[in-house]
Protein backbone atom coordinates (compact mmCIF):
# COMPACT_ATOMS: atom_id res chain seq x y z
CA UNK A 1 0.00 0.00 0.00
CA UNK A 2 1.46 3.32 -1.06
CA UNK A 3 0.17 5.54 1.72
CA UNK A 4 -1.63 4.59 4.91
CA UNK A 5 -4.35 7.14 5.54
CA UNK A 6 -6.25 7.36 8.79
CA UNK A 7 -9.27 5.73 7.19
CA UNK A 8 -8.36 4.02 3.93
CA UNK A 9 -11.78 3.94 2.36
CA UNK A 10 -12.32 1.81 -0.68
CA UNK A 11 -13.21 3.69 -3.84
CA UNK A 12 -16.54 2.92 -5.54
CA UNK A 13 -14.63 1.26 -8.35
CA UNK A 14 -12.84 -1.03 -5.90
CA UNK A 15 -16.10 -1.97 -4.19
CA UNK A 16 -17.67 -2.87 -7.52
CA UNK A 17 -14.66 -5.01 -8.45
CA UNK A 18 -14.85 -6.88 -5.14
CA UNK A 19 -18.58 -7.45 -5.51
CA UNK A 20 -18.03 -8.75 -9.03
CA UNK A 21 -15.32 -11.09 -7.82
CA UNK A 22 -17.62 -12.70 -5.25
CA UNK A 23 -20.41 -13.07 -7.80
CA UNK A 24 -18.16 -14.58 -10.45
CA UNK A 25 -16.72 -17.10 -8.00
CA UNK A 26 -20.09 -18.41 -6.84
CA UNK A 27 -20.43 -22.18 -7.03
CA UNK A 28 -22.93 -23.65 -9.54
CA UNK A 29 -26.51 -22.74 -8.65
CA UNK A 30 -25.53 -20.34 -5.87
CA UNK A 31 -25.07 -16.94 -7.42
CA UNK A 32 -28.41 -15.67 -6.13
CA UNK A 33 -27.47 -16.58 -2.54
CA UNK A 34 -24.07 -14.95 -2.95
CA UNK A 35 -25.74 -11.88 -4.47
CA UNK A 36 -27.97 -11.50 -1.42
CA UNK A 37 -25.01 -11.57 0.97
CA UNK A 38 -22.88 -9.26 -1.16
CA UNK A 39 -25.70 -6.75 -1.50
CA UNK A 40 -26.14 -6.64 2.26
CA UNK A 41 -22.45 -6.15 2.96
CA UNK A 42 -21.96 -3.58 0.21
CA UNK A 43 -24.90 -1.56 1.53
CA UNK A 44 -25.13 0.45 -1.69
CA UNK A 45 -27.71 -0.72 -4.22
CA UNK A 46 -26.34 1.45 -7.01
CA UNK A 47 -22.87 -0.08 -6.76
CA UNK A 48 -24.31 -3.57 -6.32
CA UNK A 49 -26.45 -3.23 -9.44
CA UNK A 50 -23.44 -2.08 -11.41
CA UNK A 51 -21.45 -5.12 -10.26
CA UNK A 52 -24.37 -7.47 -10.90
CA UNK A 53 -25.02 -6.18 -14.40
CA UNK A 54 -21.40 -6.94 -15.30
CA UNK A 55 -20.94 -10.19 -13.39
CA UNK A 56 -24.18 -12.06 -14.06
CA UNK A 57 -23.84 -12.31 -17.87
CA UNK A 58 -20.27 -13.61 -17.52
CA UNK A 59 -21.28 -16.12 -14.86
CA UNK A 60 -24.33 -17.31 -16.79
CA UNK A 61 -22.32 -17.90 -19.95
CA UNK A 62 -19.40 -19.62 -18.29
CA UNK A 63 -21.75 -21.92 -16.38
CA UNK A 64 -23.88 -22.65 -19.45
CA UNK A 65 -27.04 -22.04 -17.49
CA UNK A 66 -30.26 -23.51 -18.75
CA UNK A 67 -33.39 -21.36 -18.77
CA UNK A 68 -36.94 -22.40 -19.61
CA UNK A 69 -38.15 -20.37 -22.56
CA UNK A 70 -40.88 -17.91 -21.69
CA UNK A 71 -43.35 -19.57 -24.06
CA UNK A 72 -42.71 -22.95 -22.42
CA UNK A 73 -41.55 -24.42 -25.73
CA UNK A 74 -38.41 -25.87 -24.16
CA UNK A 75 -35.10 -24.82 -22.67
CA UNK A 76 -32.42 -22.51 -23.94
CA UNK A 77 -28.73 -22.75 -23.10
CA UNK A 78 -27.01 -19.46 -22.35
CA UNK A 79 -23.57 -19.64 -23.97
CA UNK A 80 -21.17 -17.32 -25.74
CA UNK A 81 -21.58 -19.51 -28.85
CA UNK A 82 -25.24 -18.68 -29.12
CA UNK A 83 -25.00 -15.03 -28.11
CA UNK A 84 -26.45 -12.71 -30.73
CA UNK A 85 -26.53 -9.53 -28.66
CA UNK A 86 -25.97 -8.89 -24.97
CA UNK A 87 -29.13 -10.56 -23.91
CA UNK A 88 -30.31 -12.53 -26.95
CA UNK A 89 -29.44 -16.21 -27.26
CA UNK A 90 -30.02 -18.48 -30.21
CA UNK A 91 -31.47 -21.95 -29.80
CA UNK A 92 -30.46 -23.57 -33.11
CA UNK A 93 -32.66 -26.63 -32.63
CA UNK A 94 -35.87 -24.66 -32.66
CA UNK A 95 -34.50 -21.68 -34.62
CA UNK A 96 -35.68 -19.34 -31.90
CA UNK A 97 -33.99 -16.50 -30.09
CA UNK A 98 -34.52 -16.13 -26.35
CA UNK A 99 -34.33 -12.73 -24.66
CA UNK A 100 -32.74 -13.11 -21.27
CA UNK A 101 -32.63 -11.04 -18.08
CA UNK A 102 -29.23 -12.04 -16.77
CA UNK A 103 -29.54 -10.75 -13.22
CA UNK A 104 -32.91 -12.38 -12.66
CA UNK A 105 -31.78 -15.43 -14.62
CA UNK A 106 -35.01 -15.74 -16.58
CA UNK A 107 -36.04 -15.76 -20.20
CA UNK A 108 -38.37 -12.82 -20.72
CA UNK A 109 -39.31 -13.34 -24.34
CA UNK A 110 -38.87 -15.50 -27.43
CA UNK A 111 -38.83 -14.62 -31.13
CA UNK A 112 -38.16 -16.62 -34.28
CA UNK A 113 -34.57 -16.41 -35.55
CA UNK A 114 -33.93 -14.38 -38.66
CA UNK A 115 -32.32 -16.00 -41.69
CA UNK A 116 -29.06 -14.07 -41.18
CA UNK A 117 -28.85 -15.51 -37.68
CA UNK A 118 -29.04 -19.08 -38.90
CA UNK A 119 -26.56 -21.23 -40.81
CA UNK A 120 -26.85 -22.09 -44.51
CA UNK A 121 -28.61 -25.26 -45.60
CA UNK A 122 -25.23 -26.93 -46.27
CA UNK A 123 -23.96 -26.25 -42.75
CA UNK A 124 -27.33 -27.01 -41.22
CA UNK A 125 -27.19 -30.57 -42.56
CA UNK A 126 -24.09 -31.25 -40.51
CA UNK A 127 -25.33 -29.30 -37.48
CA UNK A 128 -28.72 -30.96 -37.51
CA UNK A 129 -27.39 -34.51 -37.84
CA UNK A 130 -24.88 -33.99 -35.07
CA UNK A 131 -27.52 -32.39 -32.86
CA UNK A 132 -29.79 -35.39 -33.30
CA UNK A 133 -27.06 -37.85 -32.29
CA UNK A 134 -25.92 -35.74 -29.34
CA UNK A 135 -29.50 -35.41 -28.15
CA UNK A 136 -29.83 -39.19 -28.15
CA UNK A 137 -26.56 -39.53 -26.25
CA UNK A 138 -27.46 -36.91 -23.67
CA UNK A 139 -30.91 -38.34 -23.05
CA UNK A 140 -29.32 -41.73 -22.61
CA UNK A 141 -26.55 -40.74 -20.23
CA UNK A 142 -27.51 -37.57 -18.36
CA UNK A 143 -30.64 -37.64 -16.19
CA UNK A 144 -30.99 -33.86 -16.43
CA UNK A 145 -28.74 -32.89 -19.29
CA UNK A 146 -29.34 -30.16 -21.84
CA UNK A 147 -27.38 -29.87 -25.07
CA UNK A 148 -27.02 -27.77 -28.15
CA UNK A 149 -24.92 -27.68 -31.30
CA UNK A 150 -23.86 -24.29 -32.72
CA UNK A 151 -22.02 -23.25 -35.83
CA UNK A 152 -19.27 -21.02 -34.54
CA UNK A 153 -17.34 -20.46 -37.75
CA UNK A 154 -18.31 -20.49 -41.38
CA UNK A 155 -22.05 -20.44 -40.94
CA UNK A 156 -22.48 -18.78 -44.33
CA UNK A 157 -20.59 -21.51 -46.19
CA UNK A 158 -22.71 -22.47 -49.21
CA UNK A 159 -21.01 -25.77 -50.10
CA UNK A 160 -17.83 -27.84 -49.99
CA UNK A 161 -14.54 -26.03 -50.41
CA UNK A 162 -14.25 -24.24 -47.07
CA UNK A 163 -13.58 -25.13 -43.49
CA UNK A 164 -16.22 -24.64 -40.84
CA UNK A 165 -16.52 -25.23 -37.12
CA UNK A 166 -19.29 -26.53 -34.88
CA UNK A 167 -19.47 -26.48 -31.09
CA UNK A 168 -21.31 -29.02 -28.97
CA UNK A 169 -22.31 -27.88 -25.48
CA UNK A 170 -23.60 -30.25 -22.83
CA UNK A 171 -24.73 -28.91 -19.49
CA UNK A 172 -26.10 -30.83 -16.52
CA UNK A 173 -26.74 -29.34 -13.12
CA UNK A 174 -28.10 -30.61 -9.84
CA UNK A 175 -29.14 -28.08 -7.26
CA UNK A 176 -30.06 -29.45 -3.89
CA UNK A 177 -29.67 -26.54 -1.47
CA UNK A 178 -31.86 -28.22 1.13
CA UNK A 179 -29.24 -30.97 1.26
CA UNK A 180 -26.44 -28.41 1.23
CA UNK A 181 -25.18 -29.83 -2.02
CA UNK A 182 -24.89 -28.47 -5.58
CA UNK A 183 -23.07 -29.68 -8.64
CA UNK A 184 -22.60 -29.18 -12.36
CA UNK A 185 -21.14 -30.92 -15.36
CA UNK A 186 -20.24 -28.91 -18.47
CA UNK A 187 -18.61 -30.10 -21.62
CA UNK A 188 -17.70 -28.14 -24.70
CA UNK A 189 -16.58 -29.87 -27.86
CA UNK A 190 -15.07 -27.75 -30.62
CA UNK A 191 -15.23 -29.54 -33.94
CA UNK A 192 -13.34 -28.22 -36.94
CA UNK A 193 -14.25 -29.62 -40.35
CA UNK A 194 -11.16 -29.31 -42.53
CA UNK A 195 -12.13 -29.35 -46.16
CA UNK A 196 -8.72 -29.75 -47.79
CA UNK A 197 -7.47 -32.52 -45.50
CA UNK A 198 -10.95 -34.06 -45.41
CA UNK A 199 -10.59 -34.57 -41.68
CA UNK A 200 -12.57 -33.44 -38.67
CA UNK A 201 -10.60 -32.37 -35.60
CA UNK A 202 -12.17 -32.58 -32.19
CA UNK A 203 -11.16 -30.81 -29.01
CA UNK A 204 -13.05 -31.38 -25.80
CA UNK A 205 -13.08 -29.53 -22.50
CA UNK A 206 -14.92 -31.07 -19.58
CA UNK A 207 -15.49 -29.48 -16.22
CA UNK A 208 -17.16 -30.96 -13.18
CA UNK A 209 -17.87 -29.04 -10.00
CA UNK A 210 -19.50 -30.04 -6.73
CA UNK A 211 -20.09 -28.12 -3.51
CA UNK A 212 -21.04 -29.59 -0.17
CA UNK A 213 -21.61 -27.17 2.68
CA UNK A 214 -23.44 -28.77 5.58
CA UNK A 215 -20.56 -28.94 8.03
CA UNK A 216 -18.19 -26.60 6.30
CA UNK A 217 -17.24 -25.89 2.71
CA UNK A 218 -15.93 -28.68 0.50
CA UNK A 219 -15.57 -28.20 -3.25
CA UNK A 220 -14.55 -30.43 -6.09
CA UNK A 221 -13.17 -28.95 -9.28
CA UNK A 222 -12.15 -31.42 -11.96
CA UNK A 223 -11.09 -30.47 -15.50
CA UNK A 224 -10.13 -32.57 -18.44
CA UNK A 225 -9.08 -31.75 -21.99
CA UNK A 226 -8.79 -34.13 -24.86
CA UNK A 227 -8.31 -34.31 -28.60
CA UNK A 228 -9.42 -36.67 -31.26
CA UNK A 229 -10.12 -36.78 -35.00
CA UNK A 230 -12.21 -38.52 -37.58
CA UNK A 231 -12.79 -38.49 -41.35
CA UNK A 232 -14.81 -35.83 -43.12
CA UNK A 233 -17.78 -37.80 -44.37
CA UNK A 234 -21.44 -37.24 -45.10
CA UNK A 235 -23.34 -35.41 -42.34
CA UNK A 236 -24.95 -38.49 -40.77
CA UNK A 237 -21.76 -40.53 -40.78
CA UNK A 238 -19.85 -37.65 -39.21
CA UNK A 239 -22.54 -37.30 -36.58
CA UNK A 240 -22.33 -40.97 -35.62
CA UNK A 241 -18.52 -40.93 -35.45
CA UNK A 242 -18.42 -37.70 -33.47
CA UNK A 243 -21.02 -38.67 -30.90
CA UNK A 244 -19.17 -41.93 -30.39
CA UNK A 245 -15.92 -40.03 -29.80
CA UNK A 246 -17.63 -37.71 -27.34
CA UNK A 247 -19.28 -40.56 -25.46
CA UNK A 248 -15.96 -42.41 -25.20
CA UNK A 249 -13.99 -39.47 -23.81
CA UNK A 250 -16.70 -38.36 -21.40
CA UNK A 251 -17.01 -41.83 -19.96
CA UNK A 252 -13.24 -41.88 -19.36
CA UNK A 253 -13.39 -38.83 -17.08
CA UNK A 254 -15.44 -40.59 -14.48
CA UNK A 255 -14.19 -40.22 -10.97
CA UNK B 1 -24.96 -8.70 13.23
CA UNK B 2 -26.33 -9.33 9.79
CA UNK B 3 -23.10 -8.34 8.07
CA UNK B 4 -21.14 -11.07 9.90
CA UNK B 5 -23.81 -13.64 8.99
CA UNK B 6 -23.58 -12.58 5.36
CA UNK B 7 -19.78 -12.65 5.50
CA UNK B 8 -19.70 -16.15 6.98
CA UNK B 9 -22.26 -17.20 4.36
CA UNK B 10 -19.92 -16.01 1.64
CA UNK B 11 -16.98 -17.85 3.17
CA UNK B 12 -18.98 -21.09 2.95
CA UNK B 13 -19.55 -20.61 -0.75
CA UNK B 14 -16.33 -19.19 -2.13
CA UNK B 15 -14.00 -21.89 -3.50
CA UNK B 16 -11.69 -22.87 -0.63
CA UNK B 17 -8.60 -22.15 -2.73
CA UNK B 18 -9.65 -18.47 -2.68
CA UNK B 19 -10.08 -18.26 1.10
CA UNK B 20 -7.27 -15.77 1.60
CA UNK B 21 -8.44 -13.48 -1.20
CA UNK B 22 -12.01 -13.62 0.06
CA UNK B 23 -11.00 -12.80 3.63
CA UNK B 24 -8.89 -9.92 2.40
CA UNK B 25 -11.82 -8.58 0.39
CA UNK B 26 -14.17 -8.84 3.37
CA UNK B 27 -11.69 -7.11 5.65
CA UNK B 28 -11.55 -4.17 3.26
CA UNK B 29 -15.34 -4.01 2.88
CA UNK B 30 -16.05 -4.41 6.59
CA UNK B 31 -13.14 -2.86 8.47
CA UNK B 32 -15.19 -2.50 11.66
CA UNK B 33 -15.58 -6.25 11.85
CA UNK B 34 -11.94 -7.11 11.34
CA UNK B 35 -11.34 -8.80 14.70
CA UNK B 36 -14.49 -10.91 14.32
CA UNK B 37 -13.52 -11.89 10.80
CA UNK B 38 -9.95 -12.77 11.71
CA UNK B 39 -11.01 -14.96 14.60
CA UNK B 40 -13.92 -16.69 12.88
CA UNK B 41 -12.61 -17.33 9.39
CA UNK B 42 -10.18 -20.22 9.17
CA UNK B 43 -7.27 -19.69 6.88
CA UNK B 44 -4.68 -22.19 5.69
CA UNK B 45 -1.95 -22.39 8.29
CA UNK B 46 1.45 -20.86 7.75
CA UNK B 47 4.69 -21.62 9.52
CA UNK B 48 7.78 -19.75 10.57
CA UNK B 49 11.07 -21.11 11.73
CA UNK B 50 12.11 -20.38 15.29
CA UNK B 51 15.70 -19.24 14.80
CA UNK B 52 16.68 -20.12 18.36
CA UNK B 53 15.99 -23.81 18.11
CA UNK B 54 15.55 -24.44 14.41
CA UNK B 55 12.02 -25.80 14.85
CA UNK B 56 8.98 -24.70 12.88
CA UNK B 57 5.98 -23.18 14.60
CA UNK B 58 2.50 -22.45 13.28
CA UNK B 59 1.04 -18.96 12.96
CA UNK B 60 -2.47 -18.05 14.03
CA UNK B 61 -4.44 -15.30 15.73
CA UNK B 62 -3.74 -16.81 19.13
CA UNK B 63 0.03 -16.29 19.02
CA UNK B 64 -0.02 -13.00 17.18
CA UNK B 65 0.68 -9.60 18.66
CA UNK B 66 0.79 -6.69 16.20
CA UNK B 67 2.69 -8.16 13.24
CA UNK B 68 4.80 -10.61 15.22
CA UNK B 69 4.22 -14.22 16.17
CA UNK B 70 5.25 -16.00 19.37
CA UNK B 71 7.08 -19.30 19.12
CA UNK B 72 5.80 -21.97 21.51
CA UNK B 73 9.32 -23.42 21.72
CA UNK B 74 11.27 -20.36 22.84
CA UNK B 75 8.34 -18.17 23.91
CA UNK B 76 9.87 -15.35 21.83
CA UNK B 77 8.28 -13.18 19.16
CA UNK B 78 9.34 -13.31 15.53
CA UNK B 79 10.16 -10.62 14.45
CA UNK B 80 11.18 -9.49 17.97
CA UNK B 81 8.56 -7.45 19.79
CA UNK B 82 9.04 -5.41 22.92
CA UNK B 83 6.38 -6.20 25.52
CA UNK B 84 4.69 -8.76 23.32
CA UNK B 85 2.00 -10.49 25.38
CA UNK B 86 3.04 -13.85 26.84
CA UNK B 87 1.13 -16.34 28.99
CA UNK B 88 1.61 -16.38 32.78
CA UNK B 89 4.40 -18.64 34.01
CA UNK B 90 1.89 -21.23 35.24
CA UNK B 91 0.24 -21.21 31.81
CA UNK B 92 3.60 -21.28 30.04
CA UNK B 93 4.63 -24.42 31.94
CA UNK B 94 1.48 -26.24 30.84
CA UNK B 95 1.87 -24.87 27.33
CA UNK B 96 5.46 -26.15 27.02
CA UNK B 97 4.49 -29.59 28.18
CA UNK B 98 1.54 -29.62 25.79
CA UNK B 99 3.82 -28.77 22.88
CA UNK B 100 6.19 -31.63 23.70
CA UNK B 101 3.38 -34.17 24.04
CA UNK B 102 1.47 -32.94 21.02
CA UNK B 103 4.62 -33.21 18.89
CA UNK B 104 4.79 -36.89 19.76
CA UNK B 105 1.11 -37.38 18.91
CA UNK B 106 1.62 -35.57 15.64
CA UNK B 107 4.60 -37.67 14.71
CA UNK B 108 2.77 -40.91 15.47
CA UNK B 109 -0.33 -40.06 13.45
CA UNK B 110 1.12 -37.89 10.73
CA UNK B 111 4.73 -39.05 10.42
CA UNK B 112 6.00 -35.56 9.91
CA UNK B 113 4.44 -32.13 9.66
CA UNK B 114 4.48 -29.33 12.24
CA UNK B 115 2.50 -28.75 15.41
CA UNK B 116 2.06 -25.97 17.93
CA UNK B 117 0.02 -25.38 21.08
CA UNK B 118 -0.86 -21.96 22.49
CA UNK B 119 -2.57 -21.32 25.81
CA UNK B 120 -3.87 -18.29 27.61
CA UNK B 121 -6.03 -17.56 30.61
CA UNK B 122 -9.53 -16.26 30.01
CA UNK B 123 -11.79 -14.08 32.14
CA UNK B 124 -13.76 -16.98 33.59
CA UNK B 125 -10.93 -18.46 35.66
CA UNK B 126 -10.48 -21.13 33.09
CA UNK B 127 -8.19 -21.06 30.11
CA UNK B 128 -8.14 -21.64 26.37
CA UNK B 129 -5.78 -23.93 24.50
CA UNK B 130 -5.27 -24.01 20.77
CA UNK B 131 -3.68 -27.08 19.18
CA UNK B 132 -2.55 -26.77 15.56
CA UNK B 133 -1.21 -29.26 13.05
CA UNK B 134 0.07 -28.68 9.56
CA UNK B 135 0.98 -31.51 7.24
CA UNK B 136 2.07 -31.21 3.65
CA UNK B 137 1.67 -34.53 1.88
CA UNK B 138 2.49 -33.42 -1.61
CA UNK B 139 5.31 -34.97 -3.56
CA UNK B 140 5.64 -37.79 -1.05
CA UNK B 141 2.02 -38.88 -1.05
CA UNK B 142 0.67 -41.29 -3.60
CA UNK B 143 -3.00 -40.75 -4.29
CA UNK B 144 -5.30 -43.09 -6.16
CA UNK B 145 -4.88 -41.01 -9.25
CA UNK B 146 -1.13 -40.97 -9.00
CA UNK B 147 1.26 -38.27 -7.98
CA UNK B 148 -0.24 -35.86 -5.49
CA UNK B 149 0.68 -32.41 -6.73
CA UNK B 150 -0.78 -30.69 -3.72
CA UNK B 151 -1.89 -32.32 -0.50
CA UNK B 152 -2.29 -30.36 2.68
CA UNK B 153 -3.96 -31.09 6.01
CA UNK B 154 -4.38 -28.22 8.45
CA UNK B 155 -6.07 -28.87 11.78
CA UNK B 156 -7.09 -26.30 14.37
CA UNK B 157 -8.45 -27.46 17.71
CA UNK B 158 -9.55 -24.81 20.20
CA UNK B 159 -10.45 -26.05 23.66
CA UNK B 160 -12.16 -23.82 26.20
CA UNK B 161 -11.43 -25.24 29.62
CA UNK B 162 -13.82 -24.25 32.41
CA UNK B 163 -12.73 -23.45 35.96
CA UNK B 164 -11.97 -26.53 38.06
CA UNK B 165 -15.17 -27.48 39.82
CA UNK B 166 -15.55 -30.10 42.54
CA UNK B 167 -14.96 -33.23 40.56
CA UNK B 168 -15.23 -32.37 36.92
CA UNK B 169 -13.98 -29.73 34.57
CA UNK B 170 -15.86 -28.80 31.45
CA UNK B 171 -14.10 -28.80 28.12
CA UNK B 172 -15.52 -27.39 24.91
CA UNK B 173 -13.66 -28.36 21.76
CA UNK B 174 -14.17 -26.68 18.38
CA UNK B 175 -12.20 -28.36 15.63
CA UNK B 176 -11.63 -27.37 12.04
CA UNK B 177 -9.80 -29.42 9.47
CA UNK B 178 -8.83 -27.89 6.15
CA UNK B 179 -7.83 -30.29 3.44
CA UNK B 180 -6.55 -29.73 -0.07
CA UNK B 181 -5.89 -32.46 -2.60
CA UNK B 182 -4.81 -31.75 -6.14
CA UNK B 183 -3.65 -34.21 -8.74
CA UNK B 184 -2.57 -33.20 -12.16
CA UNK B 185 -1.57 -35.61 -14.86
CA UNK B 186 -1.74 -36.01 -18.59
CA UNK B 187 -4.28 -38.77 -18.64
CA UNK B 188 -6.91 -37.54 -16.24
CA UNK B 189 -6.40 -33.77 -16.18
CA UNK B 190 -6.69 -31.71 -13.02
CA UNK B 191 -8.61 -32.94 -10.04
CA UNK B 192 -8.88 -30.63 -7.10
CA UNK B 193 -10.78 -31.33 -3.92
CA UNK B 194 -10.47 -28.82 -1.13
CA UNK B 195 -12.32 -27.34 1.76
CA UNK B 196 -12.89 -27.43 5.47
CA UNK B 197 -15.13 -29.08 7.99
CA UNK B 198 -15.86 -27.90 11.49
CA UNK B 199 -17.27 -29.77 14.50
CA UNK B 200 -17.81 -29.24 18.18
CA UNK B 201 -17.61 -31.52 21.19
CA UNK B 202 -18.41 -30.83 24.84
CA UNK B 203 -17.24 -33.00 27.69
CA UNK B 204 -17.12 -32.95 31.49
CA UNK B 205 -14.13 -34.88 32.68
CA UNK B 206 -12.47 -35.60 35.98
CA UNK B 207 -9.43 -33.49 36.68
CA UNK B 208 -7.70 -36.55 38.19
CA UNK B 209 -5.92 -37.41 34.95
CA UNK B 210 -4.85 -33.86 34.33
CA UNK B 211 -5.75 -31.36 31.67
CA UNK B 212 -3.33 -32.53 29.04
CA UNK B 213 -4.53 -36.09 29.21
CA UNK B 214 -8.17 -35.02 28.93
CA UNK B 215 -7.53 -32.61 26.08
CA UNK B 216 -5.37 -35.14 24.28
CA UNK B 217 -8.11 -37.75 24.45
CA UNK B 218 -10.72 -35.35 23.12
CA UNK B 219 -8.55 -34.28 20.22
CA UNK B 220 -7.66 -37.83 19.31
CA UNK B 221 -11.32 -38.83 19.27
CA UNK B 222 -12.31 -35.76 17.32
CA UNK B 223 -9.61 -36.18 14.70
CA UNK B 224 -10.70 -39.76 14.17
CA UNK B 225 -14.30 -38.66 13.64
CA UNK B 226 -13.27 -35.82 11.37
CA UNK B 227 -11.11 -38.07 9.29
CA UNK B 228 -14.06 -40.39 8.71
CA UNK B 229 -16.34 -37.48 8.04
CA UNK B 230 -13.91 -36.08 5.54
CA UNK B 231 -13.73 -39.39 3.78
CA UNK B 232 -17.49 -39.51 3.52
CA UNK B 233 -17.88 -35.90 2.55
CA UNK B 234 -14.88 -35.33 0.35
CA UNK B 235 -14.98 -38.55 -1.52
CA UNK B 236 -18.43 -39.86 -0.82
CA UNK B 237 -20.63 -36.81 -1.27
CA UNK B 238 -18.77 -35.33 -4.19
CA UNK B 239 -18.62 -38.65 -5.97
CA UNK B 240 -22.33 -39.09 -5.30
CA UNK B 241 -22.98 -35.72 -6.89
CA UNK B 242 -20.96 -36.56 -9.99
CA UNK B 243 -22.71 -39.90 -10.34
CA UNK B 244 -26.06 -38.15 -10.06
CA UNK B 245 -25.12 -35.74 -12.84
CA UNK B 246 -23.85 -38.51 -15.07
CA UNK B 247 -24.34 -42.08 -13.80
CA UNK B 248 -21.32 -44.25 -14.58
CA UNK B 249 -21.81 -46.72 -17.38
CA UNK B 250 -20.94 -49.71 -15.20
CA UNK B 251 -24.12 -50.31 -13.29
CA UNK B 252 -22.08 -52.48 -10.93
CA UNK B 253 -22.09 -51.76 -7.20
CA UNK B 254 -20.87 -48.35 -6.16
CA UNK B 255 -17.97 -48.89 -3.84
CA UNK B 256 -16.67 -46.11 -1.63
CA UNK B 257 -13.28 -45.18 -3.06
CA UNK B 258 -10.29 -46.02 -0.93
CA UNK B 259 -8.54 -42.79 -0.11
Amino acid sequence: MAEEEEESELSDKQKVEIAKWFLLNSPPGEIQYVAKDVKLILNDDGLFNEAASEAFPLYNKSHFIVLPMSDRSGDVLVTSFGELEDNAYLDPRTAQVAIVDHVKQVCTGVRPAQDEELATAYIEEFRFSLDAEILKYVEDVYPKGVCSVYCVNGKDTEGPGSDFELAVVISAARHSPQNFCNGSWCSVWNIVFKDEQQTVEVKGKLQVAAHYFEEGNVQLDAKHECKDATLFQAPEDCALALSSIIRHHETELHI
Amino acid sequence: MKEMEAAMGLMRRIPPKHTETALSALLSLMPNHSSDLLSQVDQPLQVLCDVDCGKEFILCEYNRDADSYRSPWSNKYHPPLEDGSVPSSKMRKLESEANEIFAIYRDQYYEGGSSSVYMWEDENEGFVACFLIKKDGSKTGQGRRGYLEEGAWDAIHVIEVGPEEEENTSYRLTSTVMLTLTTNNEASGTFSLSGSIRRQMNMKLSFADGHLCNMGRMIEEMEGKLRNSLDQVYFGKTREMVCTLRPPSEVAQMRMPES
